[in-house]
């Protein structure tokens, strides 16, 4: 083996764990979602992917979020939860509503209509009173 | 009419406007001023954040003009947000349109720059080219620096999309198609600028030859797909444009005493509409004077037009033929049929079916691993790999990212729902998900409700006998004074022949049900039992006579109803309930998909097999309590069936629920069956078939696409890796892979287009 192939092989086999590491050994932080009275609500914009993609909320308080969808491409001109059976198209630059009332605790994922963007909706128990 | 019409409205209405131009918080104050001055204002809050007004206002007194005007008056732009559903629809195919134009227009110019860096790449296809410029001469290095000064903006302009993409998704630790297709292009541009730029770096400069045309072919190919996936993308949801084109913008409604036209938003609650021959009805609601002929066709499926007069309901979206009426506004804005139809459909072309749960596993690493691939694809032909080495890898590692197709993946299961999901709409098919559409397929016996379902679901009296004591016009004035506790269909039929007869009922008392058994009550100090002869023995009467009487009608099909008069047989009512004129063919069409097809009733055997024998059922279950019918569809689950419960959605929501498919018939404006998986908007039992056709339909076309889209990366991306190289020297070029992603997604969309063409065997519209 040449020094090239050698750092090559050196650089190449680096790389696998780093592509491992970086897409997929990811640790959400979540946004907790705001809200006064019983409605949570956050605003998501849409660009690539959904900023923020984790929200957190509680359990059995009825949910908004504002999905506002800042690209031209077509690819992200739905949003799917398909958990709730809802989803909702998003307009360019518009901000649309969607309303969810989370029943149970858990993790519920948001796409777009391939899957491609994703979003995760961590539904906590309601903490006691 | 006069303005009195009005009282008892449902004044309070809600509008939100987007407002444009705000330049500080203080703006805010300035809008809520103009338009609280407005008469009919209730409240105003605008958000200087979002950009947007939301009214509450008495419709009877502003209109929806009224307010955007008032915020324009105060100097701010402000339109309607969303509300109008043609305005969305027209909206969300200006933005696709205007997408697809940019996507062509960057095609054109990579299309351009490919013609003349494909021909340079391969000089010996065109004669004499090859002597102009020699190979390894100046001339040739100073042309290929010219040509890659042209493709740096087919990456900058054409290809930015794939970039900005990237980078998106990057700052999101994910990676997506535009993430592999700018890692390929980038990957070819920089070797080709290092070829051009440094030929000395090779060990045998010759074979420095650029990759310009695999730079601007690939991006060329994947625009144009991009582009054409997106036209083809848009059809998909031609159902719900088609659902919400049917909506009327206008109404003519009685305000003030006169007839005003207004938008159809405005119109609330209680409002009496006029329609004019020809007219479409703006809203749902009841007949309050006139009388037409309305074509329903659009909503129910039903060709022929239906009769309305006073009393009657009718449906927005419907078209009015001849005459002219009026009906109040019942239902508006979000509640009315249309809006629920529209609702139901796009939240079922929102969900997801459980095949899918596999491309979601899969999705979800896709990306990555075939980045994985690539580079350890180059490292190995880098390795191992015939001279010149560097060639081959580079090669293989842009065919690797660019073959890859992750959209043909996630496009396949949700395109062919949105199409089938949206054809059921048009044939008067309501399916709640994809889930439903899934679980149809796999039905093999089909529960049918007999009353309302197989039959009219309106029992008439027939006949009448009388025991040698008694005379029948007695029995029916007994039997209807008594059945007008009862809201048993039977028992209604009764009432109806009694009153048709201009009999006077009596008031009873001391009334006791026996849901599915009978009914008793005193009549004048008389006891009066009707019901069935179990039920009369039951309570001590001797039914045998009855029985016998019974035994000429039940044969018929027709429902004998016992009467004892004071602890003694009376005589027999017998009603009807026809068999709806399709229900046979419709039958006939199950048993042709190969379904076992079962009639569940609280009928007598006889009158069971009756109406099973003329519709040609496979089996029978007669004499069933409502209570028991769910249990009935889970002794049939216990066998191994997969059960589809048919049923009117009300009395039947459990056996619906207990299903594994809950088929609700709809009727009038009632579509949204909360217990039902599919609603039939249309009363015939062809749509049964029809749903089962469509499932079938969809699900084949969804497995098409799958095996398509797992087949395409399966084979692809080892064929791309050069796993064919060692034993069969082919080595896949990239410009070859492009062409391939940028087709598979737009096969497979096109492929769920397909569906559109899809016709109900017969009977169904």
């Amino acid at each position: 083996m040449t020094w090239d192939q050698v750092l090559v092989t050196i650089v190449g086999l680096g790389l696998v764990p780093l592509i491992v590491w970086y897409f997929w050994l990811k640790k959400g932080t979540g946004t907790h979602a705001q809200g006064s009275g019983s409605l949570q609500e956050v605003n998501i914009v849409v660009k690539g992917g959904y900023t923020p993609d984790t929200i957190i909320v509680q359990q059995g308080r009825p949910v908004r979020l504002n999905f506002l969808r800042q690209e031209s491409a077509t690819c992200s001109d739905t949003v799917k939860f398909p958990d709730f059976n809802k989803s909702a198209r998003l307009p360019e630059n518009e901000t649309v509503a969607v309303d969810l009332l989370p029943q149970e605790t858990g993790e519920f994922e948001f796409t777009c209509q391939m899957g491609m963007l994703r979003g995760r909706l961590v539904v906590e128990g309601s903490k006691a009173a | 009419m006069d303005h009195t019409t009005h009282t008892g409205l449902d004044s309070h209405a809600h509008i939100q406007l987007s407002v444009q131009g705000m330049s500080c918080a203080s703006c805010v104050s300035t809008i809520e001023a103009g338009v609280r001055a407005l008469p009919g204002v209730e409240d105003v809050a605008v958000n200087f954040a979002h950009k947007t007004a939301d009214v509450d206002y008495d419709p009877t007194q502003a209109t929806t003009r009224d307010i955007v005007q008032a915020v324009r008056d105060t100097g701010y732009r402000a339109e309607k947000r969303d509300e109008n559903a043609d305005d969305a629809v027209a909206k969300e195919e200006a933005e696709r349109e205007r997408e697809y134009q940019t996507l062509m227009k960057k095609f054109r110019l990579a299309a351009i720059v490919s013609v003349p860096n494909v021909i340079l790449m391969y000089p010996d296809f065109v004669p004499g080219l090859t002597t102009l410029i020699p190979h390894g001469s100046g001339m040739e290095q100073l042309v290929w620096a010219f040509m890659g000064a042209l493709t740096v903006p087919v990456l900058a302009w054409s290809g930015s999309q794939f970039f900005v993409g990237m980078w998106a998704a990057l700052k999101h630790r994910s990676a997506n198609m535009h993430t592999l297709i700018s890692l390929g292009v980038s990957a070819a541009f920089a070797y080709s600028v290092v070829a051009v730029a440094f030929p000395g770096i090779f060990p045998e400069g010759a074979a420095a030859e650029p990759f310009w045309d695999v730079t601007t072919v690939v991006i060329a190919l994947v625009v144009l797909g991009l582009a054409l996936e997106s036209k083809a993308r848009g059809r998909t949801s031609e159902a719900i444009r088609k659902l919400i084109g049917l909506q009327a913008k206008t109404a003519h409604v009685m305000r003030d005493g006169k007839v005003q036209e207004i938008p159809i938003e405005d119109v609330v609650v209680g409002d009496v509409v006029m329609v004019r021959p020809g007219d479409k009805i703006p809203v749902d609601g009841v007949v309050v004077d006139g009388s037409s002929n309305v074509d329903e066709s659009m909503i129910t499926g039903e060709a022929l037009p239906v009769e309305k007069k006073t009393g009657d309901e009718v449906i927005g979206a419907t078209m009015n033929k001849s005459g002219s009426f009026r009906f109040e506004a019942a239902k508006v804005g979000k509640d009315t049929a249309l809006a629920n139809i529209i609702k139901m459909v796009q939240d079922a072309q929102g969900s997801k079916a459980p095949i899918q749960r596999i491309v979601d596993q899969v999705s979800g690493y896709f990306v990555p691993t075939v980045m994985i691939l690539a580079i350890l694809a180059f490292v190995a032909w880098y390795d191992f790999g015939p001279e010149p080495r560097l060639i081959y890898a580079t090669v293989v590692f842009v065919t690797t990212l660019v073959i890859a197709c992750p959209c043909a993946l996630g496009l396949a299961t949700p395109t062919s729902l949105t199409v089938g999901i949206g054809k059921g709409a048009e044939n008067g098919i309501l399916i709640r998900s994809g889930d439903a559409l899934q679980t149809a397929e796999r039905i093999s016996v089909v529960v049918l409700d007999k009353t309302g379902t197989i039959t009219r679901g309106e029992p008439t009296l027939t006949d009448m006998t009388a025991m040698p004591d008694f005379e029948e016009q007695q029995l029916l004035a007994l039997g209807a004074s008594l059945e007008q506790y009862s809201e048993h269909p039977l028992g209604e039929a009764v009432v109806r022949a009694a009153k048709a007869q201009d009999q006077d009922l009596s008031e009873a008392q001391d009334v006791q049900t026996k849901a599915g058994h009978g009914i008793s009550g005193l009549i004048n100090g008389v006891r009066v039992h009707i019901g069935t002869a179990k039920y009369l023995s039951e309570e001590g009467i001797d039914a045998r006579g009855l029985e016998d009487i019974a035994s000429i009608y039940s044969p018929q099909g027709k429902t004998p109803i016992m009467v004892g008069v004071d602890g003694a047989p009376a005589g027999v009512l017998a009603v009807a309930d026809t068999v709806k004129p399709d229900s046979k063919d419709a039958i006939a069409r199950l048993h042709e998909l190969g379904l076992k097809v079962v009639m569940l009733t609280g009928d007598q055997r006889q009158t069971a097999d009756a109406i099973a024998r003329e519709v040609g059922v496979d089996q029978v279950f007669a004499q069933v309590l409502p209570e028991h019918k769910a249990d009935k569809v889970a002794e049939l689950q216990a066998q191994g069936h997969v059960v589809a419960m048919v049923g009117d959605g009300i009395n039947d929501a459990p056996a619906l629920a207990a299903a594994d498919i809950g088929i609700a018939i709809g009727s009038g404006t009632d579509v949204a069956i909360e217990a039902a998986d599919v609603t039939l908007i249309k009363g015939s039992l062809h749509g049964v078939a029809t749903a089962m056709d469509i499932s079938r339909a969809t699900m084949r076309n969804v497995r098409q696409n799958l095996l398509g889209a797992f087949g395409y990366n399966a084979l692809g991306i080892p064929v791309a890796m050069g796993i064919l190289y060692p034993v069969f020297g082919i080595l896949m070029s990239p410009m070859i892979a492009g062409a391939a992603m940028a087709f598979s997604s737009v096969t497979v969309v096109s492929n769920a287009n397909r569906l559109r063409l899809f016709k109900p065997k017969r009977g169904a519209s």
